[in-house]
């Protein structure tokens, strides 16, 4: 670091100043000890990308954090300095289970627990399963490949909208297949409604986070050298060792992101259930986002929705500290 | 040594930032009460979607703020804004103080928006620059904002809820007429139920449209939904009849499809038009059921069913339903904005705009034109005269719409899935949607 500071002015300063100026320049160098000056240039340079850092990500968080200490109802949107303080009341209320609103929060809480967990376990295996499948060179790799990427290259809100029309009951695809032509159920099922609204959206989900763990595990399948495996295979080892014992190891420290970016990104996904359901979800498909959604902008009641936010960037955090503690990733970066 | 002491240095400055930043941010909205005239040249105004479609309603506009824009000089900025998104652009402008100068609202929320203050109180000296209170109807003064305070905007089209029934099927299944009591109605639909058809269509998936049949069936049940100082009461014996027995025309009377449950987009009036449902409830929808392909004669409107015939509050046959124009208070164009809101409640420009949209003007002068002397439009405005009440006036009254609105919902689906609704299982619901209203 220290190299980076510029040689030129450190030796002017050394040179003995005109008489005139000789004071100012001594108290000039103790305000700024040399080494400070040394030192506070690489922040200096910094600096513009702090500020904005500091703008864009953590005053939103900062001012999120004061309302949730507010009782912010529409009265005092038009001017938030009026509201008055709640001390930990929105807290108080999100965490009590046994009264509705916390109780709500928690049944929540819960669905969207099993919503990431088996969407994202489900979008990992589909990734890298196809991933493995593709390393072969075979004709219309290339085509498939460019296939498989489509949901995520799609705009999101354009691909959920259309598997909105595929699940409706009456006229979706969804149903005239499994029901009208394969006759796999009796009735024509709901799935934006009621309890198959779950699985709906767990589909939805993995179809479109699938395809970036298959990039991201195609990518990372590039860097195990070739030699591994034509020594495995002189070793006499079949595929399914392979894969035990050469690939899935080799991925690990991919996957370890992979795993964290899916589960951040899937716990905390509004867009999906948003345009799928509509602004009430079905009891059933209340994911937490969705939930804080409503407990704030339909409710009118923002100091209660800040409360449950920061309590679910809490539960994020904590979760992703022992994430990274544990697999080992947070000493390397340190 | 040196570089924990610059880390401290680099440390305290984030922190200074950030407070500085935070006191910034923390203020809201600048707090000029009155609006401001520093920019006397443009107005933007957030129109709501009235016509069948976005561009539909450009088409309207656009023509007549030529016209405007040629009388003042004022350009004016439109942006037609869909239904499902149009409180929570106007929650985030009330926020940060930045939004329309003239907006549209759905006449229902007027209390609530005024309770956040965004919207400029029209008082008398502000109403006499329109020309008066005295020119509108009162049944759409009404739901411009709680009682005693002066309007939180004006009513610019007014609508009501009818009846609307297919006559070749009712001919065909041999109904003289359109029903007059619910028992009626029911008795209809079940003649007009088989063969892939249903003796009515409802959106079971829309918690707005719930709510306004919620709050209809329990004034006929003699039910309010709030008490008189403005506390929720969404659990009494009438209001837990009145959703049970809108529940009950899927769940119990099965003259409605199970798929209603999740109709959400208008799919009922598609089903009306196409003559999937003999019946439909809905406000002013001659434009909407013309779009989907029926012709004006194929259809008749009747005014909504009543328990048993009889007048008072028990007689209610329709919320009274419209949009009302708001000044935002954050304006930087208030006499443009007040002159906007004059041209847009002028009899000519209501005549032309509440044709356009099959509403009724709820300023008096201009109802008395032919193009509102339709079949449906005679009929819908006879109800609104004399048999439609406001939604109440409470600044929790948005509230009611989505948790009364989102439990009706959750009832639908337990029907549609085959599941028993008991009125314990609607008191239930009810019960836990009240309990979401925290104080």
């Amino acid at each position: 670091m220290t190299t980076l500071s510029p040689p030129g002015t450190s030796r002017t300063e050394d040179e003995p100043g005109p008489p005139g100026k000789g004071p100012e320049h001594v108290r000039r160098r103790r305000i700024l000890p040399d080494r400070l000056r040394r030192a506070g240039l690489p922040y200096l340079l910094l600096l513009p990308a702090l500020i904005l850092e500091i703008l864009i990500h953590l005053a939103p968080m900062a001012v999120g954090v004061v309302m949730s200490f507010k009782e912010l109802t529409q009265e005092y949107i038009r001017n938030w300095d009026l509201a008055p303080w709640a001390g930990t009341d929105n807290f108080r209320i999100a965490v009590d289970v046994n009264a509705p609103v916390g109780e709500a929060l928690l049944d929540s809480f819960l669905i969207t627990c099993a919503f990431t967990v088996l969407a994202v376990g489900l979008a990992w295996l589909l990734g890298v399963t196809a991933a493995i499948l593709m390393q072969e060179t075979f004709r219309g790799r290339g085509l498939l490949r460019a296939l498989f990427l489509t949901p995520y290259a799609l705009p999101v809100y354009t691909a959920v909208i259309t598997w909105s029309f595929l699940l409706q009951r009456d006229d979706g695809m969804v149903n005239h297949v499994i029901h009208d032509q394969l006759g796999l159920t009796d009735s024509e099922p709901f799935w934006l409604i009621g309890d198959n609204s779950f699985i709906a959206l767990v589909v939805v989900s993995v179809w479109r986070t699938w395809p970036f763990a298959f990039l991201i595990l195609m990518a990372a399948l590039q860097n195990i050298p070739r030699e591994l495996y034509e020594a495995a295979q002189v070793d006499g080892a079949g595929i399914r060792q392979q894969i035990r014992r050469i690939t899935l190891p080799s991925l690990r420290p991919v996957n370890q992101v992979l795993v964290l970016v899916l589960f951040l990104w899937t716990f905390n996904d509004f867009n999906v259930p948003y345009i799928l359901f509509g602004k009430s979800a079905p009891e059933a498909a209340d994911l937490i986002s969705i939930h804080i959604y409503q407990s704030s902008f339909v409710t009118w009641d923002f100091g209660s929705g800040s409360a449950m936010s920061v309590l679910l960037l809490l539960f994020l955090l904590v979760v992703t500290g022992c994430y990274l503690l544990a697999t080992g990733r947070g000493r390397k970066a340190r | 040594m040196r570089r924990s002491r610059a880390r401290t240095v680099a440390t305290a400055t984030l922190a200074a930032a950030l407070t500085a930043v935070t006191a910034a941010c923390g203020g809201g909205s600048s707090t000029s009460d009155e609006g401001s005239n520093d920019k006397p040249k443009e107005l933007t105004y957030w129109a709501s979607n009235q016509g069948t479609s976005i561009a539909h309603d450009k088409q309207v506009l656009t023509p007549e703020l030529k016209r405007f824009e040629k009388q003042t000089g004022i350009k004016v900025k439109l942006e037609v804004i869909p239904w499902d998104s149009l409180l929570d652009r106007i929650l985030a402008a009330t926020s940060s103080g930045q939004g329309p100068d003239v907006l549209n609202i759905g006449n229902t929320w007027s209390a609530s928006l005024q309770a956040t203050g965004a919207l400029l109180p029209w008082d008398e000296a502000h109403l006499a620059k329109i020309g008066g209170a005295k020119r509108f109807t009162p049944s759409a003064l009404a739901a411009t904002g709680a009682e005693g305070k002066d309007p939180a905007a004006v009513p610019i089209y007014s609508l009501a809820y009818g009846l609307y029934y297919n006559k070749k099927m009712f001919k065909d299944a041999g109904i003289d007429g359109p029903p007059t009591t619910w028992g009626e109605l029911v008795k209809a639909g079940k003649k007009l139920t088989g063969d892939g058809k249903y003796g009515l269509a409802v959106e079971g998936g829309d918690p707005v449209e719930n709510s306004h049949h919620a709050f209809i069936l329990g004034k006929q049940h003699g039910a309010d939904f709030f008490d008189s100082s403005g506390k929720p009461d969404f659990d009494s014996a009438g209001a837990v009849k009145a959703v049970k027995q809108y529940v009950d025309l899927l769940a119990n009377d099965k003259i409605a499809a199970p798929g209603n449950a999740e109709y959400a987009k208008r799919e009922t009036i598609r089903d009306f038009a196409t003559g999937k449902a003999g019946m439909l409830l809905w406000q002013a929808a001659a434009t909407s059921i013309k779009s989907n392909g029926m012709k004006q004669d194929e259809y008749g409107v009747a005014p909504l069913p009543v328990q048993a015939p009889g007048s008072g509050e028990k007689g209610t046959k329709s919320m009274v339903a419209g949009i009302n124009l708001a000044v935002f208070k954050n304006t930087d164009n208030i006499d443009g904005a007040m002159e906007f809101v004059k041209f847009m409640t002028s009899d000519k420009e209501q005549r032309t705009l509440n044709a356009a949209y099959g509403a009724i003007p709820p300023v008096e002068a201009a109802q008395s034109d032919k193009a509102f002397d339709t079949p449906d439009l005679k009929v819908l405005r006879e109800v609104l005269n004399t048999a439609s009440a406001p939604l109440p006036q409470v600044p929790d009254e948005s509230k009611f719409e989505t948790l009364v609105g989102t439990a009706t919902k959750e009832l639908f689906a337990d029907a549609a899935a085959g599941r028993k609704v008991t009125t314990e299982s609607v008191r239930k619901e009810l019960s836990a949607a009240q309990q979401q209203m925290r104080k």
